[in-house]
């Protein structure tokens, strides 16, 4: 794997090599070079598979972590590739050419954390939150407790005893 | 005898006929039940299910032809039913039976189904439509196997009355036309597991594909309707099969023996067997049940 | 196991919605048509305005005689609504079986007369359940299946979870658990059978009778509102 890494660096702007097994590792890529990397990987170094596309909130750095994971099926190994955006207005390019597929992750990403994919199909629209009104929900400062609180009501919660309560039930009489 | 006193017992008979007809229903899911390993629903449960259908409060309309396709089905029952004699040398149980009624009967069964076709189609859902036009694709196969062993019995008994034909196997079971003319019973045989839409052949109600089929809109008493036609519609078919290959019945008891095993036999085939696909039905029906039927015509011809 | 099994074995609790018919609020607008507001202009005329009116019931001694029918006649609606309706499957397999109890799963909601609310239900959820209920034809009976159904569960702070489903249709009969074992849903129907033959689950009245309160909550939530008002 970090053999792989010091090839694509000359090309590649790449940083922060970390390796989790011997199969696995994640590099640090700048967001204008991903989409010339992924096709570089999946074209030259067989990554075929798009495992997953995710993303982690680090809301005290004002950054997205956006997370491409992809994996190769003749050497059996992972590579993960980080990239960094900034929390307010977040813009990635979108690959959907690469993986058909992507674009579900992408409209995915665009409603739970409200990144923009300009130009990935039915990005626009609600996957699960339809008609969703509040911010995007997977953020760290949206409050769910709060928002739940507001838009739905609460039944009031009985406490009883379950001893107690199982007694009385079952043998009213004692 | 007057025709008040024939229509009262056409009445009555069509009366025993749904009650019999349901409880086999109800034998069948039963049937089913034990050999999945179940306990399954009471004997008398198609009743229940006929009272709680009509019995509901609301129901709503696609338009006329969603009104007229149960009534088109249960006419279709109904008036299969009425031009088959029911008990042999019975002035009670003969319903309107006339020479030629054979020709009646057949067209009646092919009925009910088109008037279903209509009805479904004005409910919209695309279930319904997919299910009606594999139902009437699968009729029109396993109508040609049907048809031929009728005329082979026609040819045989040269007659199109079915109390003649009746009457013609009547003096021991060995002259029942299953003995006389076993090819034809057994093609018409394999087209009653086609008509009445267990497996292999319930491409049609296909469960794990279009649940339900034409009814999928059908609802309250439009199903209720359809319930009861359920039974007519058996019973009339078991009744026909029994008069044309096993002899007629001369009472009640054993018009219920017959029907019941001769029922039992395409339950049990679709107790055992997975299903077709549609093509394949066809496929089916279009070669060895009308080989053989064609055999016995040509036996019985010449 | 037989019914009276069942039913005896108190152990399997089963809360019923008890949210006394006084209380409501009444909405009741002047004109009593609906405005479709949530449609397109051609597809306003697909549907109905026509409000749901409560049904008129019949003389008592048809009424319990039907009733009698409807309880020994239950047919589900299988809409797996979340993860209780796993629960559902077994019930029809042969160790349980609730085909001998008369019941039996139905594919549409033209034909079923129960529909079951397996679980939790997120607002996407929510529009087809609404949907799907209106469809049934009445008398019809709502059983709410697990935690989630009732107060939350597990998703109490979720923020595509509604917490009580008896706020946007009427339920007759709840099961508690996270999952209810069979048992306790095979007690829950008994409970529901009950309540039918004592005339008591008139969901279907309730549902017409207190219909703006109804349609308020389910606005409430349901942000996009692009169905007709009420589903035939
Ligand atoms: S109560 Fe438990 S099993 Fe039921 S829907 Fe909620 S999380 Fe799932």
């Amino acid at each position: 794997m970090k053999e792989l890494f010091n090839t694509l660096s000359k090309q590649f702007e790449l940083t922060d090599y970390q390796s989790k097994r011997d199969n696995q590792a994640f590099v640090t890529a700048t967001s204008s070079q991903l989409v010339s990397l992924l096709t570089h990987l999946r074209d030259i170094h067989g990554y075929t598979h798009l495992v997953m596309v995710t993303c982690v909130d680090w809301l005290e750095d004002g950054k997205f972590q956006v997370t491409y994971l992809l994996h190769n099926y003749a050497t059996k190994t992972d590579l993960g590739i980080f990239v960094f955006i900034p929390r307010d207005n977040p813009v990635m390019d979108s690959m959907h050419h690469l993986w058909e597929q992507a674009r579900v992750y992408q409209r995915e990403l665009h409603e739970m954390f409200g990144i923009d994919f300009p130009g990935s199909p039915g990005v626009y629209k609600p996957m699960i939150l339809e008609g969703w009104q509040g911010p995007p929900p997977m953020r760290r400062d949206f409050d769910t407790k709060v928002y739940c609180e507001d838009t739905y009501s609460n039944r009031e919660r009985q406490h009883k005893e379950p001893e107690q309560y199982m007694k009385e039930q079952l043998y009213p009489e004692d | 005898m007057s025709i008040a006193f024939k229509v009262f017992w056409a009445f009555i008979s069509l009366g025993v006929v749904t009650v019999w007809g349901l409880t086999l229903n109800g034998m069948v899911h039963k049937i089913f039940a034990r050999v999945q390993g179940r306990l399954g629903p009471p004997v008398w449960q198609p009743f229940i299910d006929i009272i709680k259908n009509n019995a509901k409060r609301t129901a709503i309309t696609h338009g006329i032809m969603f009104y007229l396709g149960p009534v088109f089905r249960i006419a279709g029952g109904i008036g299969t039913y009425m031009f088959i004699p029911v008990l042999f040398g019975s002035a009670y149980f003969s319903n309107f039976s006339l020479s030629g009624d054979v020709l009646l009967v057949m067209y009646f069964i092919f009925f009910g189904q088109l008037g279903m076709a209509l009805g479904a189609g004005e409910g919209g859902h695309p279930y319904s439509a997919i299910a009606v036009s594999r139902g009437l694709a699968q009729m029109t196969a396993f109508e040609v196997p049907f048809a031929l062993s009728v005329i082979s019995l026609v040819a045989q008994y040269g007659t199109l009355n079915i109390t003649e034909i009746v009457a013609a196997q009547q003096g021991g079971f060995l002259r029942w036309t299953l003995f006389t003319n076993p090819l034809a019973v057994i093609t018409a045989m394999i087209s009653m597991l086609g008509m009445n839409m267990y497996n292999p052949f319930s491409v049609v109600i296909a469960p794990q594909e279009i649940p339900i089929g034409p009814p999928t809109e059908y609802h309250s008493s439009f199903l209720g309707m359809l319930a009861t036609n359920r039974g007519i519609f058996a019973g009339a078919k078991l009744v026909l099969f029994m008069n044309l290959f096993f002899g007629g019945a001369t009472n009640l008891l054993i018009l219920m023996l017959k029907t019941f095993w001769i029922y039992m036999f395409s339950v049990f085939v679709g107790a055992a067997y997975p299903r077709f696909r549609t093509e394949d039905s066809i496929r089916f029906f279009l070669t060895y049940p009308t080989i053989l039927g064609i055999i016995s015509v040509l036996l019985f011809s010449f | 196991m037989k019914d009276d099994d069942i039913k005896n074995d108190s152990n399997l609790t089963v809360e019923v919605s008890q949210t006394p018919i006084a209380d409501y609020p009444d909405w009741r607008k002047d004109d009593k048509s609906l405005t479709n507001a949530g449609l397109s202009e051609e597809e306003q005329d697909w549907f109905c305005d026509a409000r749901p009116q409560p049904a008129k019931k019949s003389w008592q001694i048809m009424e319990n005689f039907f009733n009698w029918a409807r309880s020994n006649s239950l047919w589900i609606l299988a809409f797996g609504t979340g993860c209780g309706a796993i629960e559902l499957r077994p019930l029809v397999t042969a160790r349980y079986d609730i085909s001998r109890l008369g019941m039996q799963p139905r594919p549409t909601p033209r034909q079923a007369s129960v529909f079951m609310i397996g679980g939790y239900v997120s607002i996407k959820t929510l529009k087809r359940i609404v949907r799907s209920y209106e469809q049934m034809q009445g008398p019809k009976f709502v059983v709410a299946v697990c935690s989630c159904a009732i107060n939350g569960g597990m998703y109490w702070d979720s923020y595509n979870t509604v917490k009580r489903i008896d706020e946007y249709i009427p339920v007759d009969v709840y099961v508690t658990g996270c999952m209810p074992r069979p048992e306790a849903v095979l007690a829950g129907f008994s409970k529901l059978k009950e309540l039918i033959k004592a005339g008591k689950a008139e969901g279907q009245n309730l549902y017409a009778e207190k219909f703006d309160w109804y349609k308020e909550n389910q606005k409430s939530v349901i942000k996009d509102w692009n169905m007709p008002d009420y589903n035939w």
